[in-house]
């Protein structure tokens, strides 16, 4: 048998993820109403003082992102599971943390990288400068691949569980404290007018970490997951 | 290694408990290229978790699983490689259509074909005229035609398949019978769990019947 370049694989993965997901279009759609929706009752909710809307607007960016990917990680396994097509990509004949990986990036692609692209146009509302709203964009770049990564162990570890909606944000959401201190703490670095990119840093360096042991854990969960 | 005998897969003192129900224990099982096992039993056996393990995806509670002389679960890849599982829920993406579920299948296993070859396979398997539709509009027996095309086209010399039988009419029960003759006379190995008889024209057929 030939053996497959690991990563014409991984392109193999990412696509047949991203096919499903434009087939199932409302399912991304959700997700980015629900950022949307959520950052925008604040400065309904609050009125027009924007030292106060300054002041909460990375904090408030920020959650809203992480809590808009727990509504997606519950999908992330799932569906594979039940229709059978898991235990098929377990039996293909590539290590698995590839498999996970590429279903891990296809996420960050369906679910996050629109609000990452929308987070800008939204942080509008709370009167920040362009300066502050590029670093917005730039530390949920690199932060959002942080809530794919950790959140694909937590969709792991809770597949085919009952009520493993609820379970995963009890899993996954005190794992994303880092992102969101060095994440907001990058905006906020920004809104004060101090130097933002030792957050950055920060960040970065965590989403490598990341991505260097999520993609293990993920694959030995997935495998006690289907025994 | 030239006394080996020609029994690629071995399987010894094999037991499995699921819960806390033993299911079966003390499986013993060599079997030769051109095999075909029928695996037969009542519901509840053990029939899809004796798969299952025979696969790798289940941990067996005891015993040990040789293929080529090497346990299976030191050979990894490799092994898995050479193994092609069909499940009671076949793996069919509704949303995909007949042709990309092959395609897409058959890609992540390491064997690319062209959108030419894909139809012709869909075709002998008789699904013509219905490659491009979305599998959910397709009837359970057809979905389960998309899934055993998959068997045209992979290189590997160990089928486990698990009731793959039910829904499918009449021709498309021939069709998996000379799939399977076609394997074992390449040299392959079918194991199929079923309640159906398949009386085959080549190869040898061993029973194996699990019982509660």
């Amino acid at each position: 048998m030939n053996a497959p370049s690991l990563l014409s694989m991984l392109r193999w993965i990412v696509w047949r993820d991203l096919i499903l997901a434009w087939r199932r279009r409302a399912d991304m759609l959700s997700t980015a109403f629900f950022f949307v929706i959520v950052v925008s009752l604040f400065p309904l909710g609050i009125g027009p003082e924007t030292q106060l809307l300054r002041t909460i607007a990375p904090g408030v960016v920020w959650v809203a992102a992480l809590l808009a990917s727990m509504l997606s990680l519950g999908r992330l396994f799932a569906n594979d599971y039940y229709d059978g097509t898991l235990e098929q990509l377990l039996l293909t004949p590539q290590p698995l943390f590839l498999v996970v990986l590429g279903k891990t990036l296809a996420h960050w692609i369906i679910a996050e990288l629109p609000l990452v692209l929308i987070a800008p146009l939204v942080g509008v509302q709370f009167d920040l400068s362009s300066e502050t709203l590029k670093i917005l964009f730039v530390s949920l770049l690199i932060g959002t691949p942080i809530l794919s990564l950790i959140g694909s162990v937590g969709a792991a570890l809770t597949l085919g569980l009952r009520g493993g909606g609820v379970l995963i944000s009890i899993l996954v959401l005190p794992l994303y404290i880092p992102a969101l201190i060095f994440g907001s703490g990058a905006v906020e670095a920004s809104i004060m007018g101090t130097n933002p990119t030792p957050h950055i840093y920060l960040l970065g360096a965590f989403a490598i970490v990341s991505a260097l042991f999520s993609p293990w854990a993920a694959a030995a969960a997935l495998r006690i997951s289907l025994e | 290694m030239a006394a080996e005998d020609d029994n690629i897969l071995e399987v010894s003192n094999l037991g499995c408990i699921r819960g806390d129900r033993r299911l079966f224990s003390g499986l013993d099982l060599s079997v030769s290229p051109g095999t075909y096992i029928q695996l037969t039993g009542p519901n509840g056996s053990g029939k899809t978790s004796l798969l299952r393990i025979l696969c790798g995806l289940l941990a067996p509670a005891e015993g040990e699983i040789k293929w080529n002389g090497a346990n299976i679960r030191s050979l990894g890849e490799e092994y898995v490689a050479s193994v092609t599982y069909l499940g009671h829920r076949h793996g069919v993406k509704e949303e995909l259509s007949a042709l990309e579920n092959l395609r897409i299948t058959n890609a992540l296993n390491g064997v690319e074909i062209s959108k030419e070859r894909g139809l012709a396979v869909l075709k002998e398997m008789g699904l013509g005229g219905r490659e491009s539709l979305p599998a959910r509009l397709l009837s359970e027996g057809q979905r389960r035609r998309v899934a055993l095309a998959r068997l045209l086209v992979c290189n590997t010399t160990l089928w486990l398949l698990d009731e793959v039988l039910t829904s499918l009419d009449k021709g498309a029960v021939a069709l998996v019978r000379s799939l399977i003759e076609n394997h074992l006379t390449g040299g392959g190995i079918a194991i199929v769990a079923t309640h159906q008889e398949l009386v085959l024209s080549t190869g040898h057929t061993k029973r194996l019947e699990l019982t509660t």
